[in-house]
């Protein structure tokens, strides 16, 4: 073969076609199989589910359609809400309190290592050990509302975990609307981005359907309704005490991440620009923040993925049957393996994957791309 | 920013990280029934160890579960990702640009959407419920960490030392053996810590491919126990220190290399 320069190539590429194969069909062909699972009825008829053989039809996109718009799936739109309100502030806090630390870690204080192991030995322990503490720290009357008797008060009341209340509450029947708008504010920076960086096409190909898409919000949007009736999803308040606990175990990542980016930052250019008269908060604000706003992109993407994904961490924590702080990770389990409904948890599934997708492809691409330019 | 400040600062982010470890290790010193909700934050008024003992007993198979699982797992998955490692650092063939990502991928996958074809998989080769059948899964879907981390370590070794090589005639196998392997060792000292880790605290394959209790990893075992209400909370106290044990040693004796593979987990090597 001349497409192979050498005996030696021709050697690496068998050594590690055994792991591409591998690769090839437990990722790509256990993910086109759970798509065509997904297409199907397999576990709609209980005495089905679980035989030999089942007896299974192509639905089609029956199952998707269901799961955005049908009666009885209204615990998965809760669930999409749920994630997205997790992430949000999952990341928030990682970010806040990663920085912070990284801030006050950079200033050399004494035990600087004692300090860097504590804030980062969270991350060495399983979601279930996490899970498992904090829902101790989190009894209702117990742990965290106990500790304001410590000093003389009054316990806290708060009901961590089993809250049923929820805040911000939205229509699902507003989603075409609110991702219309969502979708054209990120096209608008695009756009911004675009200029600024001296790439008009690109600037006026985006607002160009930044303006379609609001248009389309604006006027047809509204009526695009997929429940026909109103249905309210918002931020279940059980959820505050998982994001504690999830922040308190990756926050020490983003301490890690922040901390070397501090660190990479020449000592010569602080010092330039204390000589040229900013104070510190302008040092921070127009010099040091500016260069770590690329390990803040990498660090959002790497704990969105995970927040995306998490499971056990909940499973532990508030247990897998408690609905206002489920997930869709964690109603796919219970779909397919409690309830054996599969087409259905395929389906969730691989509504999962396209929320990753988004956010990792990307992602990769730039990363690899950047590095063939190294 | 003054010095109080900064030390204000550090000490209640201290407070914020050590405090639930406080709360387990008096929980789990306490006699079951000297636990209350009221007196979580107190010290045991008699230091109990029964918890521990117990705790050991009820464990002690799932720990060893863990431990074979882990170890085989990890060390069949640094070996590959090695070997990968170097092909794709070294040997570059046609098509690995392009075949470089497609596997990486792999990695952030959330494995819900693999879940129901794997089961089948792993059921139908006849290794459902079996550690065996949990060990393929790890080192498969292992393979994209180690195989990044390994490529990004042998980065660094220079292409003339592998170019002497085959001028003293060594080819593929004689270089790998030769000069990569033995200047691996903190590539797989990395490696090794991290899927160690990664494999032990795994919940999701353990607790879907695994249904028998005597096959359980201690992850399924623990969250099981912590989800049951009858217990008393010093077992699953006891409980999450075992689990966190060999995980959390590996972090303070070997800090330096699980941070270096936690940073590596973000792709740039």
């Amino acid at each position: 073969m001349n497409w192979f320069k050498n005996k030696d190539t021709l050697y690496g590429f068998l050594v590690i076609l055994p792991s591409l194969v591998l690769l090839g069909i437990f990722v790509y062909g256990f993910i086109f199989q759970t798509f065509y699972t997904s297409l199907t009825d397999w576990g709609r008829d209980p005495a089905q589910a679980l035989s030999a053989n089942p007896q299974i039809r192509f639905i089609g996109f029956e199952n998707y359609r269901e799961l955005f718009t049908g009666f009885v799936d209204a615990r998965f739109r809760q669930d999409l809400v749920n994630t997205f309100f997790f992430t949000v502030f999952f990341i928030l806090g990682c970010l806040g309190v990663g920085l912070g630390l990284a801030i006050v870690l950079d200033r050399g204080p004494r035990g600087e290592g004692f300090f860097r192991t504590i804030f980062l030995f969270p991350m060495s322990l399983s979601f279930i050990v996490t899970g498992t503490i904090w829902r101790w720290m989190l009894q209702p009357q117990g742990g965290v509302n106990q500790l304001p008797t410590l000093v003389g008060l009054p316990k806290g009341e708060f009901a961590w975990l089993t809250s049923r209340e929820q805040v911000w509450q939205v229509s699902w029947n507003d989603l075409p609307f609110v991702t219309a708008l969502v979708v054209s504010v990120v096209l608008v920076f695009i756009a911004i981005a675009a200029f600024r960086g001296g790439e008009r096409r690109r600037g006026y190909i985006a607002s160009g359907s930044a303006a379609l898409l609001l248009l389309w919000a604006l006027t047809l949007g509204r009526t695009l309704q997929p429940l026909p009736f109103d249905e309210m999803h918002g931020f279940n308040l059980a959820f505050i005490g998982i994001i504690l606990a999830a922040v308190w175990q990756m926050s020490g990542y983003t301490m890690a991440l922040y901390l070397a980016g501090l660190r990479g930052i020449p000592e010569e250019l602080r010092e330039a620009a204390r000589v040229d008269g900013a104070s510190e908060w302008q040092l921070y604000q127009r010099i040091i923040f500016p260069l770590l706003a690329p390990i803040t992109l990498s660090a959002m993407i790497i704990l969105g993925h995970i927040s995306l994904k998490i499971f056990d961490l909940i499973f532990a924590m508030a247990g897998a049957d408690n609905a206002p702080t489920d997930v869709p990770a964690l109603l796919m389990y219970l779909t397919t393996f409690r309830a054996n409904q599969i087409a259905k948890g395929a389906a969730i599934g691989m509504i999962l994957l396209l929320l990753v997708a988004a956010v990792i492809v990307p992602y990769l691409y730039s990363q690899l791309k950047s590095e063939v330019r190294r | 920013m003054g010095r109080v400040l900064q030390y204000a600062v550090l000490f209640v982010a201290t407070l914020f990280f050590l405090l639930p470890v406080y709360l387990v290790i008096v929980t789990a010193l306490k006699e079951p029934s000297a636990i209350t909700l009221s007196n979580t934050w107190q010290l045991p008024q008699r230091w109990y160890w029964e918890s521990f003992a117990q705790a050991w007993t009820a464990f002690l198979p799932k720990l060893q579960n863990s431990f074979f699982l882990t170890v085989i797992a990890t060390l069949l998955s640094a070996m590959l990702g090695s070997l990968n490692g170097y092909v794709l650092a070294k040997w570059r063939f046609p098509g690995a640009n392009i075949v470089f990502p497609l596997m990486l991928f792999g990695m952030f996958i959330p494995y819900q959407a693999v879940l129901i074809p794997l089961f089948q998989f792993v059921r139908e080769i006849g290794l459902g419920g079996t550690l065996w059948g949990l060990i393929l899964v790890h080192v498969v879907y292992g393979l994209p960490i180690t195989t990044l981390i390994f490529r990004n370590y042998y980065a660094e070794i220079p292409d003339e030392m592998i170019e002497a090589g085959r001028i003293d005639g060594a080819g593929f196998f004689g270089i790998y053996s030769r000069i990569v392997f033995p200047l691996s060792v903190p590539g797989f000292v990395v490696v090794i810590i991290w899927q160690f880790t990664q494999i032990w605290n795994e919940f999701l394959f353990a607790v879907t491919l695994v249904s028998s209790p005597a096959n359980q990893p201690i992850t399924v075992a623990l969250a099981q126990l912590a989800g049951g209400e009858a217990v008393k909370w010093n077992l699953p106290m006891a409980g999450a220190l075992l689990a966190a044990l060999p995980t959390l040693l590996v972090y303070i004796f070997l800090g330096r290399y699980f941070i270096r593979g936690l940073l590596a987990g973000s792709v740039k090597g």
